[in-house]
């Protein structure tokens, strides 16, 4: 509760620092706010689910939620310290560009640590809504304007999903708090209506997640928003919604069905498969790694299936694909900068120009295709092992398939970089591009190298 | 057993009514063009659903669920909100609310 009551008021902060004309100090002060309190976060590490009574049970502090936590606040300070470049043309509204991702990491934190629905809820509300604005946030750009459109429009027909699903499930058990559910929900005589509900909250956040079925609205998204709210999107709105789905059914069921676990492997291969196929065929970078993301979310979807331990496989999972997705859309941010569009032709040559960029980009996409050293690799391998142990054979095999069919589409954009002839002159990199990408990749291979740092943190 | 409306109507009137509001609500997502018809369906969703919640609240003789649609209520508004804003910018960019003319991201 002090992470979320801190992360609001720093929010307040950004809000008031336009009327006093301290625009200038407005990145460095929220960025130390968020690592004091990413300092608190971590310093609640010894108290374990320990319910804070004094909020009427509405949030809980746990080792899932703090850690989940701190993964969202560390992406959302190298978020923060690319706007500084990016929203140069616009300093007006810069101060309001950061208090909304400020608030948007308040909803993520709510959505990780609630113990009530109502919380839940609001979490997902305020991190939505944070999103369609920033989606829109280019105001005379069509393409912005029609990307916040379509997300709005699909964001807010899956909350209308999920709230009809948690009404459901306030129906047949008359409680809001997921322990008094979790506690029901073993008990025979429950009425139908319970596993409708738990379905439709399901279906809502696979909407949010952008698996296989509900996927279709990712790719116009995330080629027309802005891009670095493309790398909000792909990297903490996706973890984010992960986690949630994950704390979801593991706090609100018991055991999952028979029927539920294939209908999650049949999602999960789905989302592989068609976020794999498609990226083949795309031209444009963002509208690639959106389908990528497609498929990353069938990859983290089959943590669902050893639901009781995948906990750190899913965090460890999700910070190796956040941090190269982060690396990944600093030098893309920074090479289609004054471009019209993210095409691949604009990525040629940069291994000549510009190799320290091409360097990161490439480690970046070896690490979300799973190429060794990297911690995608670990990732995967961790995540393929743990659902073999379970019995899932199929999705595994399934699983590898498309993580070779994945290289595919990586180098394309590898081969670009480094074999054709680039036409541009070499260009000035803005210096916090420079920080984040190598920051981020160094902690992507560090967590690499050292699996246990972030494995043995949930057991 | 305290005799209100609610034993006499029966809870799965309740359920019934809301679910056909609810479908609605998402034929009316599904199928109009007009970006403002669809913010509407997307208001009978919420507020079918804000129904509903009234309903079990007083089915399990508890206020948690009456709170809750003020909690909704309050979310939904801040939702058209920003979907007001966003459609008035469309509509400055193209001259039309028809969701159809919304086209330029194609791959």
């Amino acid at each position: 509760m002090q992470v979320l009551i801190t992360i609001v008021s720093l929010g307040v902060f950004c809000l008031l620092a336009e009327i006093f004309n301290l625009r200038k100090l407005l990145v460095p002060v929220t960025v130390i706010g968020l690592l004091g309190v990413l300092g608190i976060s971590l310093n609640l590490w010894s108290i374990d689910s320990s319910i804070d009574t004094n909020y009427l049970n509405m949030m809980a502090t746990t080792k899932f939620s703090s850690a989940f936590s701190s993964l969202f606040i560390v992406l959302t300070i190298f978020i923060l310290l690319m706007s500084d470049d990016f929203y140069k043309d616009i300093p007006t509204k810069f101060s309001d560009f950061i208090a909304i991702k400020i608030f948007l990491l308040a909803g993520a934190v709510a959505m990780v640590s609630f113990t009530n629905l109502a919380m839940f809820f609001l979490g997902i509300e305020v991190l939505s809504i944070s999103l369609y604005i920033l989606a829109a946030s280019r105001r005379l750009d069509i393409k912005s304007n029609e990307a916040g459109m379509k997300y709005f429009l699909m964001g807010s027909f899956a909350s209308g999903i999920i709230l009809f699903g948690i009404c459901l499930v306030y129906g047949a058990t008359g409680y809001f708090n997921l322990e008094e559910i979790y506690a029901l929900s073993e008990g025979v005589g429950m009425p139908v209506w319970f596993p409708i509900g738990v379905t439709l909250i399901v279906i809502g956040m696979l909407f949010k997640i952008a698996a296989a079925p509900f996927h279709f609205w990712a790719p116009d998204v995330y080629e027309g928003s802005p891009a670095l709210t493309t790398a909000v999107m792909s990297t903490l709105a996706k973890v984010v919604a992960m986690a949630t789905l994950y704390k979801l059914l593991s706090g609100m069921t018991v055991a999952l069905g028979y029927k539920v676990e294939l209908l999650i492997v049949i999602i999960s291969i789905l989302s592989m498969t068609i976020g794999n196929i498609m990226a083949l065929r795309q031209k444009n970078v963002k509208r690639m790694l959106a389908f990528s993301g497609i498929s990353h979310a069938g990859f983290m979807l089959m943590s669902l299936l050893t639901l009781s331990t995948a906990a750190s496989t899913l965090l460890y999972y999700t910070a190796a694909y956040a941090l190269a997705g982060i690396a990944a859309f600093a030098v893309i941010i920074m090479v289609t900068k004054n471009k019209e569009n993210e095409n691949i032709e604009n990525f040629n040559g940069i291994g000549k120009t510009n190799p320290l960029m091409a360097a990161i980009l490439t480690a970046s996409l070896l690490s979300m295709a799973g190429i060794p050293i990297f911690s995608g690799f670990f990732a995967k391998f961790m995540l393929f092992s743990d659902t073999v142990k379970a019995g899932f054979l199929i999705v595994v095999i399934a699983g590898v398939i498309n993580s070779i069919i994945s290289v595919g589409y990586y180098f394309k954009l590898i081969l670009a970089m480094y074999t054709k002839e680039s036409n541009e002159e070499k260009v000035a990199i803005p210096f916090a591009y420079t920080i984040v990408a190598i920051v981020a990749i160094v902690l992507n291979i560090v967590i690499g190298i050292y699996p246990s740092l972030l494995t043995d943190l949930l057991q | 057993m305290i005799e209100n409306i609610l034993n006499i109507i029966g809870i799965e009137n309740y359920i019934f009514l809301t679910v056909l509001l609810f479908c609605i609500g998402v034929f009316g997502v599904l199928y109009r063009r007009n970006a403002i018809i669809v913010f509407m369906s997307i208001e009978i969703m919420l507020n079918a659903v804000n129904l509903l919640f009234v309903a079990f609240s007083t089915y399990h003789q508890d206020a948690e669920g009456q709170v809750f649609v003020f909690f909704s209520m309050a979310v939904a508004a801040a939702e058209v909100a920003v979907g007001l804003a966003i459609l008035v910018s469309v509509f400055r960019n193209l001259g039309s609310i028809d969701i159809d003319n919304l086209k330029n991201l194609k791959g």
